[in-house]
């Protein structure tokens, strides 16, 4: 006897991300999701980029790691309200999901917050996967990665809604050609608005600080 | 590396299925459904489930996995492809936007019970 099914296998995960994404749009709340791998800069840009950010937008985020609550610490001396998410208590998990996002929401403010960064577990694979809610993503690529990262994952440069390069500031001293890295993303995703900069000397931030102060107005 | 997750996902869904008033029963196969494009390792897949299984009413299933493979359809031109690779932008209009219509897939379509 065949029992037919026809369900997804994440559809518990999908359910609460479509609750999240509906609160948050109530609340007028714009939430990035960020991913990339371990070591891109990721952390780094979300500091100096709430640094701009702060006095003008308020804003919150969610770090997700393993371990530590190293990055939550780093990002709190922006200013911003910082929930730290540690995996180990799952089963050190390569991603985060949607109910975990539900339960540190609960820690903010929501009536008095524009914007939530969710910085994922740094993995190229799984957080692409799974949706949390989110409004948009974007994923961070630096330049002492490979330039064909975007070819080796796919999916995550193809769920992606922006990119960013960063370390530009290391070109001079490295054999990576950005060109051929950009390139790699608009094979993967055409439309993809991309930007190239540094964390470190915020050279190129201005386009992106732009890109997030039009998406959290929208 | 969610394998365990999703292998423990399949067999909540799978159990939540079977009707009450069946007594005795044994399930043969899971009939599944993965896009080429879905974060899943089939062998890592295979390997969780079969432990989750045990001591279940799915212990000594088959996993019967149908490979969806990834189609692309161009938002400009309308044109659908079939993409065996990571390049997604459509050979007409190279920079216009794309969306990927199957290939994502990570469904339970069934499951089979031993007569």
């Amino acid at each position: 006897m065949e029992i037919p099914i026809q369900k997804k296998v994440l559809e518990a995960n999908e359910t609460q991300a479509q609750k999240n994404r509906k609160m948050f749009k109530e609340k007028n709340i714009f939430v990035l999701n960020v991913m990339s791998s371990p070591g891109s800069g990721k952390t780094e840009t979300l500091y100096k980029t709430l640094k701009i950010l702060m006095p003008k937008i308020k804003a919150g985020v969610i770090v997700g790691d393993i371990c530590t609550r190293n990055d939550a610490d780093r990002l709190e001396a922006s200013g911003a309200q910082v929930v730290q998410i540690n995996t180990d208590q799952f089963g050190g998990d390569c991603h985060l999901s949607a109910d975990m996002i539900e339960k540190a929401a609960r820690c903010f403010d929501l009536e008095n917050l524009d914007l939530l960064i969710v910085e994922n577990i740094g993995n190229l694979v799984c957080p692409a996967e799974f949706d949390i809610g989110e409004s948009a993503k974007v994923v961070v690529l630096s330049v002492t990665e490979g330039e064909d990262k975007p070819l080796k994952y796919p999916l995550m440069f193809q769920v992606a809604d922006a990119a960013i390069l960063n370390k530009i500031d290391l070109l001079p001293y490295l054999d990576f050609n950005a060109k051929e890295a950009v390139d790699n993303m608009l094979k993967v995703h055409p439309t993809m608005p991309i930007f190239l900069l540094s964390a470190k000397t915020q050279e190129g931030f201005e386009p992106w600080i732009e890109w997030i102060l039009d998406s959290v107005k929208r | 590396m969610h394998e365990m997750g999703v292998a423990q996902q399949m067999i909540n869904i799978a159990l939540a299925s079977i009707p009450a008033d069946i007594v005795n029963l044994k399930v043969e196969r899971l009939n599944l459904k993965v896009g080429k494009l879905a974060a899943v390792v089939e062998d890592s897949l295979r390997f969780c489930f079969e432990i989750i299984a045990k001591d279940s009413l799915l212990d000594g299933a088959e996993l019967a996995i149908e490979h969806i493979p990834v189609k692309v359809r161009c938002k400009v031109c309308d044109a659908i492809w079939e993409a065996d690779g990571p390049i997604f932008s459509c050979q007409k209009c190279k920079d216009g936007a794309v969306e990927i219509i199957s290939g994502r897939e990570l469904e339970i379509v069934s499951i089979e019970l031993a007569e």
